[in-house]
């Protein structure tokens, strides 16, 4: 994190001596204390950095405060409010969901065995915590209104397909699997509606690849006797639907796919499973939340 | 600090090629019939170099699928002293996945693809599970850091999905491989921050870890940033 030291060493001193520029610096410094990728959302390209800096002596006190609001809303994707805002909301949404459930899952006396489970779950629902509070505050720097949602609004049985989500162990972690791995593909179909906004694609990607982590250690979860005992189950994704519950199937759609970018793996020499594995495959907004609604009173 | 960046730069040399005797430069790489994959080779260090742009980001892709195919492979045609039959399965699914991604980055950069790189493995004891492990793991975390850096690199809208595809496959051998070696460190304080965000790599920050393992000199200073 040093460029803004690059940037103000290429400024005349008495900008230096400054004390508004001096707070400016001062605010950014606290703020990279929290968010240490700001330097990064406020320009990628470093390209707002230095228009900021270059107004040199045109920065008046008064003009501060809009100077900054107006970087802030480079940084957080003001040229595409409406669907970064989606995206950002639609996201929060996926995370409550999965928090909650996490959340209710830890809190039932009995349903999860003494052993390394306790420990992964609780991993995994710090996680979902952390994602929610990110969210919330990226939302809100864009001077727009995050979701809301407690755990009443959501029904993990959804309708009454999983009875038994938070009484039996093995159910809870089929539902999880089903959660994490529509959490991965719903990241990754929003990657391209965040270009416009650099900064925060790269926030969701780095959520993505969390969320990925999450499904492959409950796929090995599952694995374990306690967790059902399916040896047959990989951390990744085999073919279409590997979960061994057919009321997910929405979840795997097109998982089964061999083709990338035009180019047919299997004709490269690769086995149907390797090319189906090798290649994560996107939902659309659409299919997320037809699945996430599933879950939602 | 910056002229230590210069010196050990294999482009320093490419630029004083290109600019100072550009003329001569090229007439020698005409008059050889070189093809263009050599267009990305330093005719004197032999350095291979990325490229720009969007293509410049695939090859960096590619260079580090090149790496981690040739290390898994490795892994399966000599497998550590006690491998069990479950590590056996899933280091073959992850050498086949690695080797998928490798052949298909290939496939599409076509005639701009870099080509192959020649690998360094002398620290690894393929022998040691410690030692295969403790690398897949490297391998793995580094790769995820460097698909999350890049993809805000990308111009393409289909390159940053078939990105995203990769990705969080590499982020599930890394979960996996992490909890190979210690059952629930998947997505440990290592690699997980307080926000809840895994890592993000730049290019050079990446390419500065891989080199030492990959034999062949890489120049990456066209790469956007």
């Amino acid at each position: 994190m040093q460029k803004p030291i690059l940037k103000l060493k290429s400024l005349p001193i008495t900008y230096l001596l400054k004390p508004e520029i001096m707070n400016i610096v001062n605010i950014l410094s606290e703020i990279e204390k929290v968010d240490g990728e700001i330097y990064e959302r406020l320009s990628p390209r470093r390209a707002a950095m230095k228009q900021f800096y270059g107004f040199g002596a045109k920065i008046a006190a008064a003009a501060i405060p809009l100077s900054l609001g107006s970087m802030f809303n480079k940084a957080y994707g003001q040229s595409a409010p409406v669907a970064v805002e989606n995206v950002l909301n639609y996201a929060l949404t996926l995370e409550y969901l999965e928090y909650y459930f996490y959340r209710t899952g830890s809190g039932t006396n009995g349903l999860i065995p003494a052993g390394p489970g306790v420990g992964a779950i609780k991993t995994i629902c710090d996680h979902e915590m952390q994602h929610v509070n990110l969210l919330k505050g990226a939302i809100t720097g864009l001077g727009k209104t995050p979701v809301s949602f407690t755990a009443a609004n959501f029904d993990y049985t959804a309708k009454g397909t999983f009875p038994t989500v938070f009484s039996d162990y093995k159910t809870f972690l089929a539902v999880a699997q089903a959660l994490e791995d529509t959490g991965v593909r719903a990241y990754k179909g929003q990657a391209t509606n965040l270009m416009s906004a650099p900064g925060v694609l790269q926030t969701a990607l780095q959520i993505h690849s969390v969320e990925a982590r999450h499904a492959s250690h409950i796929r090995q979860m599952r694995r374990a006797p306690a967790g059902g005992g399916l040896t047959a189950m990989k951390p990744w994704i085999t073919g279409a639907n590997d979960s061994g519950v057919p009321q997910v199937d929405a979840v795997y759609k097109g998982e089964e796919n061999t083709t990338q970018g035009g180019v047919n793996i299997r004709n490269l020499g690769y086995s149907e499973r390797a090319a189906t594995e090798a290649f994560d495959e996107t939902l659309t907004m659409a299919e997320v939340n037809a699945i996430a609604s599933l879950f939602i009173k | 600090m910056e002229n230590q960046d210069i010196l050990e730069s294999g482009i320093q040399r490419r630029s004083f090629l290109r600019y100072a005797g550009a003329g001569m430069a090229v007439v020698a790489l005409t008059a050889a019939g070189c093809s263009k994959d050599n267009d990305m080779v330093d005719p004197v260090t032999g350095a291979v170099d990325l490229g720009s742009g969007d293509i410049g980001i695939l090859n960096y892709a590619y260079a580090l699928e090149q790496l981690e195919a040739a290390f898994y492979e490795a892994v399966i045609k000599t497998p550590f002293a006690g491998m069990t039959e479950t590590e056996k399965i899933f280091l073959t699914d992850i050498r086949d996945h690695e080797l998928a991604h490798r052949d298909f980055f290939k496939a599409a950069l076509g005639d701009k693809a870099i080509p192959a790189l020649e690998v360094n493995f002398s620290a690894i004891n393929f022998n040691d599970k410690n030692s295969v492990l403790g690398t897949a793991k490297a391998f793995e975390d580094l790769g995820v850091s460097a698909y999350n850096g890049a993809g805000k690199l990308i111009k393409s809208p289909d390159y940053l999905t078939l990105a995203g595809k990769i990705v969080s496959v590499e982020a599930r051998h890394a979960a996996l491989i992490r909890d190979l070696i210690e059952n629930g460190s998947f997505a440990n304080m290592e690699v997980v921050d307080a926000n809840g965000l895994d890592v993000a790599r730049t290019p050079k920050e990446v390419l500065a870890i891989a080199k030492a393992y990959i034999k062949t000199e890489i120049t990456a200073n066209n790469l956007p940033s």
